[in-house]
């Protein structure tokens, strides 16, 4: 049995230790928000944070994640009112959606630890979550706003 | 003619320029010594008592070294610039992940973000270590683009090989992430030297007097 804290919440999973987090994350847990894209960490719509850190599910052994603490973007505010998710509404970000996951966790991490950041600090940031319907101009946009909501308190 | 007294006699000693003479040669004396401990190279390393210097059989070991350390395996970590290598073709790593500040990368693309402690497996994926990082970018250590007599003169100077002396270099050759260049996962061509050759001549080139070639 392996122990998880996911969302603030304790859960004991009987799987493998090498099965991928993302597949506990999904299938076993539930927890459907967290996207599957390609399986081999090139996409980004795995996204979900590690201790803080952005990491990618689809190649994550749930066995890193053992007794560590785990937010998915269901956990990355308590009534999706983080200021990211309140900048993606506002201007209307995702089209199909299925990538949006995964750029707000990598958003999220980019905004924690830079809280103005520059367009060169985003794609630093952002440039490993591909989205096939184009948002990037909104998701670029929507990190700007949420940044000055944050710093407006 | 009127004899200097006793009392007067030590004014004619340069006391002054003795005692400067005096630390000067201490300060020199010091700095010495912890080269002798740093192993920093301009030829310092000849003359060792445990040691023989042979500089045709150093020479000769390091362009071993060399094209190991040239090949993508070590070569795509130790990049001239800002971005880390990838693939046998050592095109710039894809996403436009960063060295960062202390070589670990940037926000949302840090390097243990997609590389796990081991090789994740299938082709395209990830390889893995433990400590998978660039050097920091205080110590870039530069592989690419470097000379055989660059690369050998950079890695014996102590200010610019991660402050490694001569026994933390002999070590360094049997660290994990070096061990890992031999197996880096499905899809990677590895070192065109074997791992055990490769530290034979690591050793010789290093217990033989650490000599870099001319060009």
């Amino acid at each position: 049995m392996i122990s998880l804290n996911v969302n603030q919440k304790a859960y004991q999973v009987d799987v493998s230790p090498d099965m991928p987090l993302l597949w506990v994350i999904r299938d076993v847990l539930g927890l459907t928000g967290t996207k599957y894209g390609c399986g081999v960490a090139q996409c980004g719509a795995c996204v979900v944070h590690l201790n803080g850190e952005a990491v990618r599910s689809c190649i994550t052994k749930v066995s890193r994640a053992e007794g560590q603490k785990v937010v998915t973007i269901e956990g990355l505010s308590d009534n999706n009112n983080h200021p990211l998710q309140q900048a993606w509404r506002e201007i209307d970000v995702p089209q199909c959606g299925y990538c949006h996951s995964g750029q707000l966790m990598s958003a999220a991490v980019l905004l924690r630890e830079n809280p103005n950041p520059t367009d060169k600090d985003i794609d630093d940031a952002m440039a490993g979550n591909i989205c096939r319907c184009g948002t990037y101009l909104r998701i670029r946009k929507a990190i700007h706003i949420a940044a000055g909501m944050q710093q407006k308190g | 003619m009127k004899q200097p007294s006793a009392a007067s006699a030590h004014h004619f000693l340069p006391v002054k320029t003795i005692t400067v003479v005096v630390v000067v040669l201490s300060v020199i004396a010091a700095t010495a010594a912890t080269f002798k401990d740093r192993n920093d190279f301009a030829g310092y390393t000849a003359g060792y008592d445990d040691m023989s210097s042979d500089s045709v059989k150093s020479v000769a070991a390091f362009m071993k070294v060399y094209k190991v350390l040239m090949s993508p395996r070590c070569m795509n970590c130790h990049p001239a610039g800002d971005q880390p290598l990838q693939g046998d073709d050592s095109h710039v790593h894809t996403m436009n992940v960063q060295r960062g500040k202390d070589g670990t990368g940037v926000y949302a693309l840090k390097c243990t973000n997609c590389h796990q402690p081991t090789n994740t497996p299938g082709v395209n994926t990830p390889p893995g270590n433990p400590k998978w990082q660039l050097p920091p970018s205080d110590m870039k250590m530069v592989f690419q683009g470097k000379t055989p007599r660059q690369l050998a003169l950079q890695i014996m100077n102590y200010n610019q090989n991660g402050h490694k002396n001569k026994k933390q270099l002999l070590e360094h050759a049997r660290d994990t992430l070096v061990k890992a260049g031999w197996h880096m996962g499905e899809g990677r061509m590895p070192p065109s030297l074997s791992y055990n050759n490769f530290l034979i001549a690591w050793d010789t080139w290093i217990n033989n007097g650490a000599y870099a070639p001319k060009r």
